[in-house]
C-alpha cells in the first residue's frame, strides 16, 4: 500500500514548522521575544514573525555558531531569544555553542530546528537531522519537544515561551495529518493518550504519531486494542505515563523519525527497565543515513510506516 | 557605581592583581597565570579607571555595563579583579580551582557574581557580547558591552562570524579588547596562524580599531575614552601585550609556560619583581 503521509485516514493539516511560525507570530507582541535566524526564515516560517516585528528579528546569516551565541547573550540580558534554522545545521554545526553558551549557564534560549528527519525528502541526507534529538537530550537541563501535528506544534511553541529554561523544539518539513481534535489535551511534559487500549502501547512522536493511530486501526481489526501515547516531550519524559502503560498493557512499541541511538526509544527504555520491565520493540531509522527521494519513498524504504508499527506490535505480543 | 582611581592607585591595584594571579595559581598548583598577566592593565583600567559601570551590591542591575572574558582560561585575572571590585572576599582567591569553590578553572556565571558569561571553549565571547549589545539597543538602555578576546582564540571561525555581524549591525555599544600577547599554547601566534594586520582586518569588517601598548595605563585609558565616544560602529582595542608580563620567568619563555603556575620555590622572586600591592 502506498503511504499517504499527509492524511493517513486523518484530516490534513499544516507542517509543524508552519504551525510554529504562525504561533510565534501570534504571540510575538511579547517584547521579550527576539528571533535570530540562520537565513532560512522563509523555510522555518520565522518570516511570519519578521513581517510583524522586524525590529526584533535578526538574520545572522549562514553562521549558526554566532547565531546561538547571540541568542545566549540576549537571554542573559533578559530576552527570550528564539534561534531557528534547519535542525541539523542548528544542532550539529553549533553544538559546542549550544553546550557552552546555552546549556552550561542554563540560559533561557529557545532553539527551533526545522526540516528534521528523513521526511524532508529530495534534498537528501546532508539536510536531514536524524541525530538532533540525541544531541539535544544529552544536554543537562534541556527540554526537548517533538510535536506531531500543527495544533500541537503551535501549543508547544506557546508553552516553551512561557516555560523558563533552555528548550529544543523539533519541527518537520511536510504537511502532516491533524492528530489533535482537542488541543486542550496537550500539556508540555505530559504524554497525551490519543487512543486508549490495554493490549499494547505505541509510544510515538513527530510524524510517527499519525502512523501509530493508523496502525492502531489495523490492529483493532485483528482484535488488538492499542494505546497510543504522543510522547511529544522527550525530555523531561513523562515517567508516570510510561510506567502505567508498562503495567496496564502487555508490551510497548516506540516509534520515532530518528536514529536508533539516543532518542525516544532509548529514553523510554530507561524508564521501562527501571520501573516495569516489559517487552519492547522499536521503529526508527536504525543506524544509517538515508538518500534522496520523495518523503513517502524514504519513509517506506527506511521502515517508518504504519505497517512497520503494526509488525512491531505483533512481535511484542507474540507468545 | 564606577571606581575611578588616580594613576598611582591604578598602578598599585595592577601590582596587587598580579600578586593575586601568581599566588592563587601557585596555591592551586594549576591555572594560567601568564595568560592572566598580559591583560592586567586592560582590566584594571576598565574596572578601576572610571570606565565600566557596575555595582557589586546589585550585580544584575539592568543598567550596568557588561564585561565578558572570552578567553576563559585567564580566569585568575578576572577573579582577582572581581575580588578587588568587591564582588567577594579577597581570601576566596586562594580557593581557586578547589573542590567546592565557585572560583572554577574557567568562569562559571551561575556560581560567581560578577562573571557575565561562562567561557572556556574559545571563540564564543564576542557572540554573547553581541546578544547583550542588541538587547540594550532594543531596550534603549545606555549599557555598554566589553569583550576581551585573546589573539590565539581569534583563530576560531565563530570569532569572525561575530566580527562580521557586529560591524554590519553598527553595534557602537560594543567594544572588543584584543589581548594580543603573541603566544598560544604551543608556540607564537605568528608561527601558527599569523593575525596581523589585525586593526585593518577589523576595519575591513566595518569596525573602528586602534592599536596600543596594552601595558601603558595612559594609552589604555585614552583608548577606552575614545571607544565610548565612537558612534555608528563597534570598536576594537588591539592591545599589544606581553604574555606573563611582570614576571621574568614567564616573560622570557612564554611558549613554555602556557597553563602552568609558577613553582612554589620561584614564587617569592616573582612577587618581589611585581612589587608591593595594596
Amino acid at each position: 500500500m502506498t503511504l499517504d503521509l499527509t492524511h493517513l485516514g486523518l484530516p490534513g493539516g499544516p507542517s509543524t514548522r508552519e504551525a510554529f511560525g504562525d504561533a510565534l507570530a501570534e504571540i510575538g507582541s511579547d517584547e521579550r521575544i527576539v528571533v535570530v535566524d540562520g537565513d532560512v526564515n522563509n523555510s522555518t516560517y520565522t518570516n511570519k514573525f519578521k513581517e510583524r516585528y522586524a525590529e526584533r528579528f535578526f538574520n545572522a546569516g549562514i553562521a549558526e555558531s554566532n547565531m546561538v551565541g547571540i541568542a545566549a547573550g540576549l537571554a542573559a540580558s533578559g530576552k527570550i531569544p528564539v534561534a531557528a534554522s534547519f535542525s541539523t545545521f542548528l544542532m550539529s554545526n553549533a553544538f559546542d555553542q549550544i553546550r557552552m553558551s546555552v546549556a552550561f549557564p542554563n540560559l533561557n534560549v529557545k532553539l527551533v530546528g526545522t526540516h528534521a528527519g528523513i521526511s524532508i525528502g529530495e534534498d537528501g541526507p546532508s539536510q536531514m537531522a536524524i541525530e538532533d534529538i540525541a544531541l539535544a537530550c544529552s544536554l543537562p537541563g534541556f527540554t526537548v519537544i517533538v510535536p506531531a501535528d500543527g495544533p500541537s506544534a503551535g501549543a508547544a511553541t506557546k508553552a516553551m515561551i512561557e516555560r523558563d529554561g533552555p528548550t529544543f523544539l523539533r519541527c518537520g518539513r511536510p504537511d502532516v495529518p491533524i492528530v489533535y481534535d482537542d488541543i486542550s489535551k496537550f500539556h508540555l511534559g505530559k504524554a497525551t493518550t490519543l487512543r486508549d487500549g490495554d493490549d499494547v502501547t505505541i509510544v510515538a512522536n513527530g510524524i510517527m504519531v499519525a502512523m501509530a493511530l493508523d496502525a492502531a486501526e489495523t490492529l483493532k481489526k485483528e482484535g488488538v486494542e492499542a494505546r497510543v501515547l504522543d510522547m511529544h516531550t522527550v525530555k523531561p519524559v513523562d515517567v508516570a505515563s510510561i510506567e502505567r502503560a508498562a503495567n496496564e498493557t502487555r508490551g510497548m512499541v516506540v516509534a520515532e523519525e530518528h536514529l536508533a541511538y539516543g532518542g525516544l526509544g532509548a529514553t523510554v527504555s530507561m524508564v521501562v527497565a527501571e520501573r516495569k520491565p516489559t517487552r519492547m520493540a522499536f521503529v526508527n531509522i536504525g543506524d544509517t543515513y538515508a538518500t534522496s527521494g520523495t518523503p513517502e519513498q524514504l519513509l517506506t524504504q527506511y521502515g517508518l510506516t504504519p505497517d512497520a508499527i503494526t509488525d512491531a506490535a505483533r512481535r511484542v505480543l507474540k507468545d | 557605581m564606577t571606581k575611578a582611581l588616580d594613576r598611582s592607585g591604578l598602578e598599585r591595584v595592577a601590582r596587587q592583581i598580579r600578586r593575586d594571579i601568581v599566588q592563587s595559581t601557585t596555591e592551586a598548583k594549576s591555572g594560567h597565570p601568564s595568560s592572566s598577566l598580559s591583560m592586567v592593565e586592560l582590566l584594571v583600567t576598565l574596572y578601576f579607571g572610571g570606565i565600566l559601570r557596575y555595582d557589586p551590591q546589585n550585580p544584575h542591575d539592568p543598567d550596568r555595563d557588561i564585561f565578558i572574558l572570552s578567553k576563559g582560561h585567564a580566569a585568575p585575572g578576572l577573579y582577582s579583579v572581581l575580588a578587588e571590585a568587591g564582588y567577594f572576599p579577597r581570601e576566596d582567591l586562594m580557593t581557586l580551582r578547589k573542590f567546592g569553590s565557585p572560583l572554577e578553572g574557567h568562569p562559571n556565571m551561575c556560581r560567581l557574581p560578577g562573571v557575565e558569561a561562562s567561557t572556556g571553549s574559545l571563540g564564543q565571547g564576542l557572540s554573547i557580547g553581541i546578544g547583550h549589545a542588541l538587547a540594550a539597543r532594543l531596550d534603549g538602555r545606555d549599557s555598554r558591552t566589553y569583550v576581551l578576546c585573546g589573539d590565539g582564540e581569534s583563530e576560531e571561525g565563530q570569532f569572525w562570524e561575530a566580527v562580521m555581524f557586529a560591524g554590519n549591525h553598527n553595534l557602537d555599544n560594543l567594544t572588543l579588547i584584543h589581548d594580543h600577547n603573541g603566544y598560544q599554547q604551543t608556540a607564537a601566534v605568528d608561527e601558527i596562524q599569523p593575525l596581523d594586520p589585525m586593526p585593518s582586518k577589523l576595519q575591513a569588517f566595518k569596525w573602528q580599531a586602534r592599536e596600543i601598548d596594552g601595558h601603558s595605563l595612559d594609552q589604555v585609558a585614552e583608548t577606552f575614552e575614545w571607544a565610548r565616544n565612537v558612534t555608528g560602529a563597534p570598536q576594537a582595542i588591539v592591545a599589544r601585550t606581553i604574555k606573563g608580563k611582570g614576571v621574568s620567568l614567564l616573560e622570557e619563555a612564554p611558549w613554555k609556560w602556557h597553563g602552568k603556575p609558577i613553582p612554589k620555590d620561584e614564587e617569592a622572586k616573582a612577587l618581589a619583581e611585581i612589587g608591593a600591592g595594596s
